[in-house]
């Protein structure tokens, strides 16, 4: 067994905050390097263009990249043999939350209840998802989520029959319907299987997963490459103002499923797709 | 066609400026979001008056994040302006004469910009850090509980921004994407 105190997390999860806001990682850097190349439309290479030097600016001058800097979605994974001593887990990953967003002066974007809206003020709570593995390691995911791009996601209960054109069609709709709203050039995550709210869940997962890395199964990766074709063949473009550039990835997960459904869900984030890894 | 256009705006300069172009604001603009929206409306059917004059005046969808010591500003770029559709044809018969956001807008308010003769532009969503460094002077006007949701009044130098729905309701979103359809 490992002990490991919980103040561990909160330090962690506080940088973690802060440089998922102001720098992206570099699987992100790079696709957005190549869509400059790719872009066809004088205005969308204009836009891709300030988007670069945006990205410049966060970095040097220390402002968040976007203003919205999301509310914390944190992924963990803990392996089944680690004791977690000093308080209260969640706790510590909302204390971690709360100081990053404070002392790396990132927008508090939270209210405390959905109808009556007051703010938080240190954007706690965070999302958490545990996930129980085996050994004593411990994964931390961090990826600040915007609600332009959140607004614009969708869950579809498909049937069997629908198939695989059907989860084609869900994932051109919701980029479609999503359009200027959603910050394009977007990352477009996808859970395809499992139930209701499994699919959203790996959707948002899938968001966190380097661009460059290939997915475990071959007909996901074909789907992959067909579908962002797909998307930047429809002519929504940098800031949706038209061009070749819709989407600078789609990542898909799939999960088993029940023999009546076909659940798909599309979770579309903007180019400010925001994920910081660290291992404990 | 690029230019430099001061704010607010005369309904002439309005009227000049075509969906598709680029253009560098420099002036006064209001911020005002979700929040800020709410309560001007709840002000308007109570009878009251609202805490900036609207006449002209040039409203700016966006909540900043916090500015930094030596700063006017933290990031500061523009959100989705289809949730405020909801309240935006009343304010451009008031008297407000553009709007800076981004996405589509509703039909109701198309139609209210034409009939006032106003103009939506958008601004780069998620150029939250350079748009920033536009911004010279950040002064809260209003409902400073709300925090990032506050009015603030803003001095902009060459902000720049793009037409999409201009004067006679020509739609730059509705006209693009087919142009690199296919």
């Amino acid at each position: 067994m490992r002990t490991v105190s919980v103040s561990e997390i909160t330090k962690n999860v506080r940088e973690m905050c802060i440089e998922a806001n102001y720098f992206l990682s570099d699987d992100m850097k790079e696709v957005f390097c190549e869509a400059v190349e790719k872009e066809k439309a004088p205005l969308g290479k204009q836009i891709l263009m300030q988007l670069e030097e945006n990205l410049k600016i966060a970095g040097e001058d220390k402002i968040p990249i976007c203003q919205d800097t999301g509310m914390a979605v944190v992924f963990m994974k803990i392996g089944q043999d680690v004791h977690f001593v000093d308080g209260s887990l969640t706790d510590a990953v909302n204390e971690g939350v709360r100081q990053g967003y404070i002392d790396g002066f990132l927008r508090k974007s939270v209210v405390k209840d959905p109808i009556e809206r007051i703010n938080t003020n240190d954007n706690t709570p965070a999302v958490i998802h545990y996930e129980i593995v085996d050994g004593d390691g411990i994964e931390i995911t961090v990826a600040p989520k915007g609600f332009g791009s959140e607004n614009m996601s969708r869950v579809f209960m498909l049937k069997p029959a629908d198939g695989i054109e059907g989860v084609k069609e869900a994932i051109l709709t919701a980029v479609k319907d999503a359009g200027p709203n959603a910050c394009p050039p977007m990352v477009v995550g996808v859970g395809i299987g499992g139930t209701f709210e499994k699919c959203a869940l790996m959707a948002k997962h899938a968001l966190t997963r380097d661009l460059k890395e290939k997915p475990a199964s071959s007909y996901v990766g074909a789907l992959e490459r067909e579908m962002l074709e797909k998307i930047n063949r429809l002519g929504i473009g940098p800031g949706g103002l038209g061009g070749t550039v819709t989407a600078l990835a789609v990542n898909i997960e799939t999960y088993p499923t029940h023999i009546a459904g076909l659940p798909v869900a599309v979770n579309i984030c903007c180019h400010v797709n925001r994920h910081v890894h660290r291992t404990i | 066609m690029n230019q430099n256009i001061q704010v607010p705006m005369s309904k002439e300069t309005a009227r000049q400026l075509h969906a598709g172009d680029y253009v560098y604001l420099s002036g006064t603009i209001y911020t005002a979001r979700d929040a800020a929206h709410k309560r001007m409306k709840e002000a308007l059917d109570r009878g009251e008056s609202l805490p900036v004059d609207l006449n002209g005046i040039v409203i700016y969808y966006m909540g900043p994040s916090p500015a930094r010591e030596g700063r006017p500003i933290g990031a500061a770029g523009p959100t989705t302006a289809s949730r405020m559709d909801k309240y935006t044809p009343e304010l451009l018969d008031l008297g407000m004469g553009a709007m800076i956001g981004k996405g589509k807008r509703s039909r109701s308010v198309i139609d209210a910009i034409i009939r006032n003769g106003a103009v939506y532009f958008a601004a780069v969503g998620g150029a939250g850090a350079l748009l920033s460094k536009r911004i010279l002077k950040s002064e809260v006007v209003a409902y400073d509980d709300l925090g990032t949701e506050a009015i603030r009044r803003l001095e902009i130098e060459n902000f720049p921004v793009i037409v999409v729905v201009d004067s006679e309701g020509n739609n730059l979103y509705d006209t693009a994407a087919e142009k690199y359809a296919g």
